[in-house]
C-alpha cells in the first residue's frame, strides 16, 4: 500500500542482505552448490522450496540490475536493488490478501445490518492487512513472511471451511518454504488424523476407532510426500540432505537471540541475575566464581546461568514438549472441529515460542496472526489477543532502532492499537469490558516502558555503562504480558463448555 | 466506531504518509554551490541565530543576501530563530556562521524534517481536523472522509516533505483564520490570517477575500452600531498583530523599508524564472457571502516556490483541478528526485478521494450545481452536463497520467527541450481557468434559498 511504499527509499537491515545474497546464490550456481556455498556469512538456512522460489524472483531481479545477482557483491544495495527487493515483497503479498479475504469469508456475521466498519469481517481484514508487526517485519526490516503468513491462514480458512485436503497441501508447502512452521505442525497432525482420517465420532464425542479412513489417511501422505519430494527431491537425488538439513537446524549458540525474546527464558534469565547480584550482596557467593558473562551484563549469546540450572537445548524440547502436550491432547481426546483446531494451533505456536531454543521475537507473530480470527468472534479472546498484540508487538520495537524509524514505528503501533482497542469494543460491547482493571494497567505500564526506553534512557547517564538496559526491560515486561496471555489461552481451551462434535 | 478513533487513525496516517516521504530526497540535495530550499531554511536558522535582528535583512559582510538571503516576513525569521536554537543544542556544526554552509548529514536532514512534522501538528492538522469536524456538512464518517482526503494533499505533502517548505504554517494560520470566520469569531480570524500573512506574503492572495468579507459583515450589521465597532476592533487587532510581529523593525524606519524591500522584491518581477501558471495573481476565490460554510478556496503561485491549494468542498469533481496541480509540478519533482512519492501519493490521493467520497456516484447536476449553465446556454440544446462533467474527469485522469509518463520517461525533441513542461502547464492552466469560471458562475448564481439556511449558521 501506499505507506509500504513510502519507507521504500532509506532504511534497510541484514535481512535485506540475506535476501540478496539468496538470489545471487540460486541464480548463479548449480542446485548443487546451494547449501554449501558460504562466500557470505548469510547462508542459505530456508527449505529448497523456499530456494526454488528466490531463483523464481531472480528471473525477474535480472531486469532490474544483474549486479545484485553476483554472490561476490556482498551488501550489494543500488537503489534499483532496493527498489526491486521492497517491491517483490509488496507483490507477494497479494498471497496474505487473498488469505485474509478467504479468513474474512469465514467469520461468522451477526443478525442485523451494521455499517461496514462494525463488521467482523472489515475488523478482521484491517487487523489482518495493518498488523503492525507484519508491516514493521517485512517492509521495513524485511522478510516475505506475508507471503508465507498468506500461506498459513489461507490453510486455516480451508480447515474452517472443511476442505482439509487442501488446507493440508497449503501447509506442507509453508513447511517447505520456512521449517520455523514445524511449530504448529503438531496441531495439523494430531488434528487431521483425529477429526478427518476418523471420519466419524461417538455420541460422547470420544474416537470411533471403526470409522478410520485409510483412503484419507493416504491421500494425506500423498500430498505431504509429494510436496517434500518436489522440495528435497533434487537433493535427496544428490545425496545432499545432511549438509541441507544441517543449515536448516544449526547448532546456534545461546539460549537467547542478542536481544531475548520476552518467553520463558528471558525470566529464566533475568531470575538467575538477580539472583547473582543478591547473592554477591549477601556474601552468600563469590563474585569470582561466577562465569564473567553474567557479571558483565552485557548480552551475550552464549549465557551461562550462574545460580540457577544451565538450560541445554534438550531441555527446550522437552520443556516444548510439555507445554504443547495438553493443547494437543485435548484436540485428540475432545475435539471441538476446526475452532478447537486453531486454538491448538496457536498454543502450539505459544508454547514453541515460550520454551524454544533461540527463538526470535518476530516469531510471535505467528501466534498473533491467527489469534485476530478468534478475536473478532469471541470476546474472552479479544481481550487475549488486545493483550498479546500490544505487548508482542510493542516487543518489535528493538528491531527498529534508528531515529529516522522512530516517528513510523510508534505512529503505526498508536494506529494499530487504537483500531484494535475501539473496533473489538465496539464488536463486542453488549458483552461488557473486554479487559480488566489490572490487564489495563498492566498495558499503561507499557506506555512508561516505551518513554523510558525510547526517550529518557538515551538521554541518560547509564546509556554508556549499561547500554543493553532497554532491551532487557522491553523483553522482560513483555515476556510478563506474553506469559499471560498463554496461561489464559490455555485455560480457555481447556475449560471450555462442551461443544457438540461436529460431523466431517 | 466512535469519531475520535476514527480521526486519530486519519491523522496518524497522514502522519505516515508525511514522514514517508520526508525519508526521499529535497530541494537540492548534493547539488553546490547553491543547492536548494533546504539549505535557504537551513541558512536562515544560521542567520538568525548568529547575527542581531538588525542586520537579517541587510546585506553585510557577514550575511550575503544573494546566498539565499531572507525575503519571507518577520514570523520566518523567528520561526527559524527557534529551529536554530534548538539546532545549536543538538549539533552547533548545523548552525555555525558562514562554515556551515552546504551541510549535509543525515542527522540533519531527520531535524529538519521534523521541524516541518512538528510546526504541521500543531498548526496545520488541528485546523483541519476542526475545520472538517465543525465547518463541514454531512454525516461524521462523510466528515471524516473529507478531512482525510484534505490532510493527504498530495501537492502539500510534496512541497513541504519533500522538497522542503513551511507552506503548512502559513496556510495552517489561513485555515485558522477560516475556521474562526466560519464561527463567527472575527477578530480572531483577524489576527490568524495576519500571522498567516506575517508569515509568508504569499497569503495576500487571500487577503482581499478576508477583507472584502469582514468589511461586508460590518456593513451588514449596520456601519453605525456594531457594525463600526466590530470594524474598529478587527482593525485595531490587525494592526496590534503586525506591530507585534514588526516590532524589532519598527525602531528605525529604514529597517521597515528594507525588510518591504526584500519580501516584495519589484526588481526581480512578477514571476520568478520558470513559470508553470501564468496567472499568479488570480484566483482567489472564498464565497464571501454568508454561504461561509462551504469557502473553496483555490490558490496557486508559480511552480518554484510556495504552493497552496486549500480543498474544501464536497464533490470529488473538484479535486480534478488539484491533481492537475500537483501534475504540473511534476518537472519541479522530477528535479528533487521525488518522482516515487509523487506517484504514491498522487495514486492514493485520487483513490481515497473517489472510494471515500464516492466521487462519481455524486456527479449529478444537482451536486455540482449545474443548473446555471442551463441558464446561461439556454440557446444551446439540452445536454446532460453531469454526464459531461464525468466524462471531462476520465479525459483530465487520463492527461495527467499521459503527461506524467512522458515527462518522466520520454525525452523530448531536441529542438523543443522544454516541450513536456509546457505541455503541462498549458493544461494546468486550462483547468485552472475552467474551475476559475465555474467558481464563479456557481457563486453569482446561488439561489436565495440557500442563502438564507446558511446565514442561520
Amino acid at each position: 500500500s501506499q505507506q509500504h511504499v513510502n519507507v521504500i527509499s532509506c532504511i534497510r537491515s541484514t535481512d535485506f542482505e540475506v535476501h540478496r545474497n539468496w538470489l545471487a546464490i540460486t541464480h548463479s550456481l548449480p542446485v548443487s552448490r546451494w547449501y554449501y556455498e558460504n562466500t557470505s556469512e548469510w547462508t542459505l538456512d530456508y527449505p529448497p522450496l523456499f530456494a526454488w522460489f528466490e531463483l523464481g524472483l531472480s528471473q525477474v531481479a535480472r531486469r532490474f540490475d544483474a549486479n545484485m545477482l553476483q554472490v561476490e557483491n556482498l551488501n550489494y544495495a543500488s537503489p534499483a536493488t532496493v527498489l526491486f527487493q521492497r517491491l517483490s515483497v509488496i507483490v507477494t503479498d497479494v498471497v496474505f490478501i487473498y488469505a485474509a479475504r478467504e479468513c474474512c469469508r469465514c467469520v461468522r456475521e451477526p443478525k442485523g445490518s451494521r455499517d461496514v466498519l462494525s463488521r467482523p469481517s472489515f475488523v478482521l481484514a484491517v487487523l489482518l492487512l495493518w498488523n503492525f508487526g507484519l508491516l514493521v517485519v517485512d517492509h521495513i526490516h524485511f522478510q516475505y513472511n506475508g507471503f508465507l503468513f498468506g500461506f498459513l491462514l489461507l490453510s486455516v480458512a480451508k480447515h474452517l471451511q472443511s476442505q482439509h485436503l487442501q488446507g493440508a497441501l497449503l501447509f506442507a508447502f509453508l513447511l517447505n518454504l520456512k521449517h520455523i512452521y514445524l511449530y504448529v505442525a503438531p496441531a495439523y497432525g494430531v488434528y487431521l488424523l483425529r477429526s478427518y482420517c476418523f471420519a466419524q465420532d461417538n455420541k460422547d464425542g470420544s474416537v470411533r476407532w471403526s470409522s478410520f479412513s485409510p483412503l484419507r489417511l493416504l491421500a494425506l501422505g500423498a500430498i505431504v510426500t509429494s510436496v517434500c519430494a518436489l522440495s528435497f527431491g533434487p537433493f535427496i537425488a544428490m545425496g545432499q540432505l545432511p549438509q541441507v538439513l544441517s543449515r536448516l537446524f544449526p547448532f546456534k549458540r545461546g539460549l537467547c537471540h542478542a536481544y531475548w525474546a520476552p518467553n520463558i527464558w528471558a525470566l529464566y534469565n533475568v531470575l538467575d541475575k538477580s539472583l547473582a547480584v543478591l547473592g554477591v550482596r549477601l556474601k552468600l557467593l563469590e563474585e569470582a566464581e561466577l562465569p564473567p558473562a553474567s557479571m558483565t551484563g552485557g548480552l551475550v549469546q552464549e549465557f551461562e546461568h550462574s545460580v540457577l540450572p544451565s538450560v541445554t537445548p534438550a531441555v527446550t524440547l522437552v520443556c516444548t514438549l510439555l507445554s504443547i502436550l495438553p493443547a494437543v491432547a485435548s484436540i485428540w481426546l475432545r475435539p471441538h472441529g476446526a475452532q478447537g483446531f486453531l486454538r491448538c494451533l496457536l498454543l502450539c505456536a505459544l508454547g514453541c515460542f515460550m520454551f524454544g531454543w533461540h527463538v526470535h521475537e518476530k516469531a510471535i507473530l505467528i501466534a498473533i496472526l491467527p489469534l485476530s480470527i478468534l478475536a473478532v468472534e469471541s470476546r474472552e479472546d479479544a481481550g487475549i489477543f488486545l493483550i498479546l498484540t500490544t505487548t508482542g508487538h510493542y516487543s518489535l520495537f528493538p528491531l527498529l532502532f534508528t531515529p529516522a524509524e522512530l516517528p513510523i514505528k510508534v505512529v503505526l503501533m498508536l494506529m494499530f492499537t487504537i483500531f484494535s482497542f475501539t473496533a473489538l469494543r465496539k464488536l463486542h460491547s453488549a458483552q461488557g469490558s473486554l479487559l480488566h482493571p489490572l490487564e489495563v494497567i498492566y498495558l499503561l505500564g507499557l506506555v512508561a516502558v516505551a518513554i523510558a526506553c525510547e526517550v529518557v534512557f538515551p538521554l541518560s547517564p547509564w546509556q554508556q555503562r549499561l547500554p543493553f538496559l532497554p532491551l532487557l526491560v522491553t523483553s522482560v515486561y513483555c515476556a510478563m504480558g506474553v506469559c499471560y496471555a498463554f496461561l489464559r489461552l490455555y485455560a480457555s481451551l481447556l475449560l471450555r463448555r462442551e461443544e457438540k462434535p461436529k460431523q466431517l | 466506531m466512535q469519531t475520535w478513533s476514527l480521526v486519530s487513525i486519519c491523522v496518524l496516517l497522514a502522519i505516515i504518509a508525511r514522514w514517508g516521504v520526508s525519508l526521499n530526497s529535497y530541494s537540492g540535495a548534493g547539488k553546490p554551490p547553491m543547492f536548494g530550499d533546504y539549505e535557504a531554511q537551513r541558512h536562515w536558522q544560521e542567520v538568525t541565530y548568529n547575527l542581531p535582528i538588525q542586520e537579517w535583512y541587510f546585506n553585510t559582510t557577514n550575511n550575503d543576501l544573494n546566498y539565499w538571503g531572507l525575503d519571507y516576513p518577520p514570523l520566518t525569521a523567528y520561526h527559524s530563530w527557534i529551529c536554530a536554537y534548538i539546532a545549536k543544542t543538538i549539533n552547533p556544526e548545523w548552525v555555525e556562521l558562514h562554515k556551515s554552509r552546504g551541510y549535509e548529514s543525515t542527522q540533519h536532514k531527520l531535524f529538519m524534517r521534523m521541524t516541518v512534522l512538528v510546526a504541521d501538528l500543531l498548526i496545520y492538522i488541528p485546523a483541519v481536523v476542526l475545520y472538517c469536524l465543525y465547518l463541514t456538512d454531512g454525516s461524521s464518517k462523510k466528515k471524516v472522509s473529507i478531512m482525510f482526503c484534505f490532510l493527504l494533499y498530495p501537492g502539500l505533502i510534496l512541497i513541504d516533505y519533500g522538497h522542503f517548505q513551511y507552506n503548512g504554517v502559513s496556510l495552517g494560520f489561513a485555515l485558522w483564520g477560516i475556521l474562526a470566520l466560519g464561527l463567527g469569531w472575527d477578530v480572531l480570524g483577524s489576527m490568524a490570517f495576519s500571522l498567516a500573512l506575517n508569515y509568508k506574503q504569499m497569503e495576500l492572495y487571500h487577503a482581499l477575500p478576508f477583507f472584502c468579507y469582514l468589511l461586508g459583515k460590518c456593513i451588514k450589521t449596520g456601519l453605525i452600531g456594531r457594525g463600526l465597532f466590530l470594524l474598529v476592533r478587527i482593525g485595531v487587532t490587525v494592526l496590534a498583530t503586525f506591530a507585534l510581529c514588526w516590532l524589532p523593525f519598527l525602531a528605525e524606519p529604514s529597517q521597515a523599508m528594507q525588510v518591504v524591500r526584500r519580501i516584495f522584491p519589484v526588481a526581480r518581477g512578477l514571476f520568478e524564472d520558470k513559470v508553470a501558471n501564468t496567472w499568479c495573481s488570480l484566483n482567489t476565490l472564498i464565497k464571501i457571502k454568508s454561504i461561509l460554510s462551504v469557502p473553496t478556496t483555490v490558490v496557486e503561485t508559480d511552480s518554484a516556490m510556495t504552493t497552496q491549494t486549500g480543498l474544501k468542498c464536497n464533490e470529488i469533481c473538484y479535486a480534478c483541478p488539484f491533481l492537475v496541480f500537483v501534475c504540473s509540478m511534476l518537472p519541479l519533482f522530477l528535479k528533487d528526485g521525488l518522482l516515487v512519492p509523487y506517484i504514491v501519493t498522487s495514486l492514493g490521493f485520487l483513490f481515497f478521494s473517489i472510494y471515500l467520497l464516492s466521487a462519481l456516484d455524486h456527479c449529478s447536476e444537482d451536486k455540482l450545481r449545474l443548473g446555471a449553465y442551463n441558464k446561461l446556454f439556454y440557446w444551446l440544446p439540452k445536454m446532460d452536463l453531469a454526464f459531461i462533467v464525468r466524462w471531462k474527469f476520465y479525459i483530465s485522469i487520463a492527461a495527467m497520467v499521459g503527461l506524467s509518463i512522458a515527462t518522466a520517461v520520454l525525452i523530448p525533441p531536441p529542438h523543443l527541450p522544454d516541450l513536456f513542461p509546457v505541455l503541462v502547464s498549458t493544461t494546468a492552466f486550462l483547468h485552472f481557468l475552467g474551475t476559475f469560471i465555474h467558481f464563479n458562475v456557481v457563486q453569482f448564481s446561488e439561489p436565495p434559498s440557500r442563502k438564507s439556511q446558511k446565514k442561520s449558521n
